[in-house]
């Protein structure tokens, strides 16, 4: 699409095996062997989030509420912002846990989070965003996909900026990128800009 | 921009296998809603709109093998195969689009006679697409009780902006062990039959069913109808309790109705949410009433159903699009006098009546809310 | 008596994530909801869960926490009456 020249990559975040990358520069490198509930704790800490309402999130809206707050920090951005997510399990961790609680008591702290759009609600939550939402479940990570959609949302009129991007955990492996997109910026938002941030690597 | 049709669909529910069917039990009051026994319930069981399993499996046989299948894939390919039936559709370029909150869960535990890869929504999503052979890898969306109406907003979207001129839109849940297991935890089973935006109703009735329909720019033989506006707005509130405004469900309806350039008194017909618990009507009520829709007759279609999660909205927009083909008003089904703190106007007896244009809500887990409003096509007169 | 408080003021931490609380940080007169600890309606049914795990107290009218759940000390007293373990 001609239009997605208009776009930017304003800002991007990916986390990955121990690391936090912002725009491609580390932010956070944390020991990969340690284990993911301890990963989620040391990056609340170190990254100061100050949000006492995170412990009480699944792994996976911890993930997300991680990854938003460092990609709108400093940012110009209004609650007309979309959240266009994807990822491959959808709950599967928590899924799980609600499985097995189903032999004694079941958690409706736990049930809650058995859905994938639930972190979108927390993000929606931590930043003050009333805006459009979409969740999709893809086996892989798929930028048109997230292109063509956040496009029709900016190109519409429906959102002003979209934050977009790929959640997935399944049994404690996790692989995030989200994006800011806006008018502002130098990245244009396309697929292939797109999946070049993905393929990012900095080890 | 260009006209979105919603056209051929179908409905696979305990009411019947065809819409037809399903318009035909509404109209006679019937109701899929029975006591199902569970011994994991608090008064050894709850009641559920659930589809009888050998009925479905008999209907099944006529186009593959029940046994190959779960209950939720033959539940969704007979609903997709109706709605081919009757169009020459070419599946090279036709977008496939599923909706579904859990999807075949309950094979999560190996507890069945299928692997529990397939408790994934992307394997069911597959199963679907190569049963009939879409070329294109389907669109999967999850979005908790949103997502089947959703589904055909994102069609509408990528059709308006030329990424493909026909979808077919197919959702479909379960009552499953996993979720009933859930809104028992949640203490909102309701005792009896649901009863939305009544004064004694106590929670939801959970159900199961699938639906399809084909969305398309293009006209078709009978009779259209056009999605017109679309939205979705979160709460910014809570992700399981519904914002005491009902922020997000009056803004995704002003949004809505600003794209379809109708104003709020121009609406004939509202087709609700109405789970019938406690906070969610009461919350729809305000909203309804911030949104100036006061006097526009309403009904939840919940007390035939019970809650069908990712195939509600799918479901209920269909029966809307029906609403407004046949000039029908449908009961609210259980209603028991207003149970909310605002008037609304429940439709209480079926009723003939000249409609034109109809408004969909629906709310979910996550705080997502949904409007859509439907219009009947210059053309599309019954 | 005290012991009672103390063990769910740990187990209110625990059970609903409040990590960065200690039992120093919660009295018994505090509330629960609202300006107090701030709990919400998914707290108020986990702590009927953690009733039932830990007490053997079944509630099952949602209504009847909004009177158990106001402060340690009226859910103490409330399960040193009705606790059947």
């Amino acid at each position: 699409m001609d239009i997605a020249r208009k776009h930017f990559i304003t800002n991007s975040i990916r986390i990955k095996n121990g690391k936090i990358f912002l725009n491609k520069e580390t932010i956070l490198s944390l020991d990969p062997k340690i284990d993911f509930s301890q990963f989620l704790k040391d990056a609340y800490k170190q990254l100061a989030l100050k949000y006492p309402k995170y412990h009480k999130m699944d792994s996976l809206c911890k993930l997300g509420v991680l990854g938003s707050t460092i990609l709108l920090r400093d940012q110009d951005f209004t609650e007309n912002t979309a959240l266009v997510f994807s990822n491959a399990s959808s709950s599967h961790d928590i899924d799980i846990k609600h499985k097995q609680s189903m032999e004694s008591i079941v958690s409706p702290a736990v049930f809650v989070y058995t859905l994938p759009n639930i972190v979108l609600g927390e993000i929606s939550i931590k930043h003050k965003l009333q805006s459009e939402n979409v969740f999709f479940i893809e086996d892989q990570f798929n930028a048109d996909l997230l292109v063509d959609y956040s496009e029709t949302l900016l190109k519409s009129g429906k959102a002003s900026s979209v934050v977009c991007g790929w959640i997935e955990l399944k049994n404690d492996q996790y692989d995030v990128l989200l994006c800011l997109v806006s008018n502002n910026g130098e990245i244009p938002f396309t697929r292939e800009k797109l999946e070049e941030l993905y393929r990012f690597d900095n080890e | 921009m260009m006209d979105i049709l919603l056209q051929e669909d179908s409905i696979i529910s305990p009411l019947g296998f065809s819409t037809s069917e399903n318009i035909k039990a509404i109209k006679a009051g019937n109701s899929g809603l029975q006591f199902h026994e569970n011994s994991r319930i608090q008064n050894g069981g709850c009641y559920a709109g659930i589809l009888d399993a050998s009925l479905l499996a008999d209907k099944f046989s006529d186009i593959g093998d029940a046994k190959k299948f779960t209950k939720l894939e033959q539940m969704m390919l007979l609903a997709t195969q109706s709605v081919l039936n009757s169009n020459q559709l070419n599946l090279s370029e036709t977008a496939l689009i599923i909706s579904s909150t859990k999807g075949n869960i309950d094979l999560l535990d190996n507890s069945q006679n299928f692997s529990k890869n397939r408790a994934s929504l992307n394997y069911l999503a597959r199963v679907i697409q190569e049963f009939f052979g879409f070329k294109h890898k389907p669109i999967i969306v999850s979005n908790a009780c949103i997502s089947g109406g959703l589904a055909v907003a994102i069609a509408k979207r990528f059709i308006q902006v030329g990424k493909f001129n026909d979808a077919i839109v197919v959702a479909g849940d379960l009552v499953s062990d996993f979720v009933t297991s859930g809104f028992q935890s949640f203490q909102s089973l309701s005792a009896t039959p649901c009863k939305p935006f009544s004064k004694n109703r106590d929670g939801i009735s959970l159900g199961e069913a699938a639906a399809a329909i084909l969305v398309s720019n293009k006209e078709r033989k009978g009779n259209n109808i056009s999605l017109v506006g679309d939205a979705t707005s979160n709460d910014a509130n809570h992700i399981s309790g519904p914002s005491r405004t009902g922020e997000g469900l009056y803004k995704s309806i002003q949004r809505a109705l600003q794209e379809s350039k109708l104003s709020a008194s121009e609406i004939d017909y509202l087709c609700a949410h109405g789970t019938a618990t406690i906070f969610n009507d009461e919350m729809e009520a305000v909203a309804f009433n911030r949104a100036e829709l006061v006097h526009v007759p309403i009904n939840s279609f919940k007390g035939f159903y019970g809650h069908t999660l990712g195939a509600s909205a799918l479901i209920e927009n269909i029966l809307t699009k029906h609403s407004l083909l046949n000039n029908e008003l449908y009961p609210s089904l259980n209603f028991e006098g207003l149970g909310v703190s605002k008037p609304i106007n429940i439709i209480q007896k079926f009723e003939k009546k000249e409609l034109k244009t109809a408004l969909k809500t629906a709310s979910g887990f996550g705080g997502c809310n949904l409007a859509m409003i439907l219009k009947k096509s210059f053309n599309g007169y019954s | 008596m005290s012991d009672l408080r103390t063990e769910l003021k740990q187990s209110i931490i625990v059970q609903l994530n409040l990590e960065e609380l200690t039992i120093e940080d919660i009295d018994n007169n505090d509330s629960l909801f609202g300006d107090g600890l701030g709990l919400d309606s998914i707290d108020a049914l986990e702590l009927i869960v953690l009733l039932e795990k830990d007490y053997g107290i079944k509630l099952t009218d949602p209504n009847q926490g909004k009177e158990i759940f106001i402060s340690i000390n009226k859910m103490a007293e409330y399960i040193e009456s009705h606790r059947t373990k």
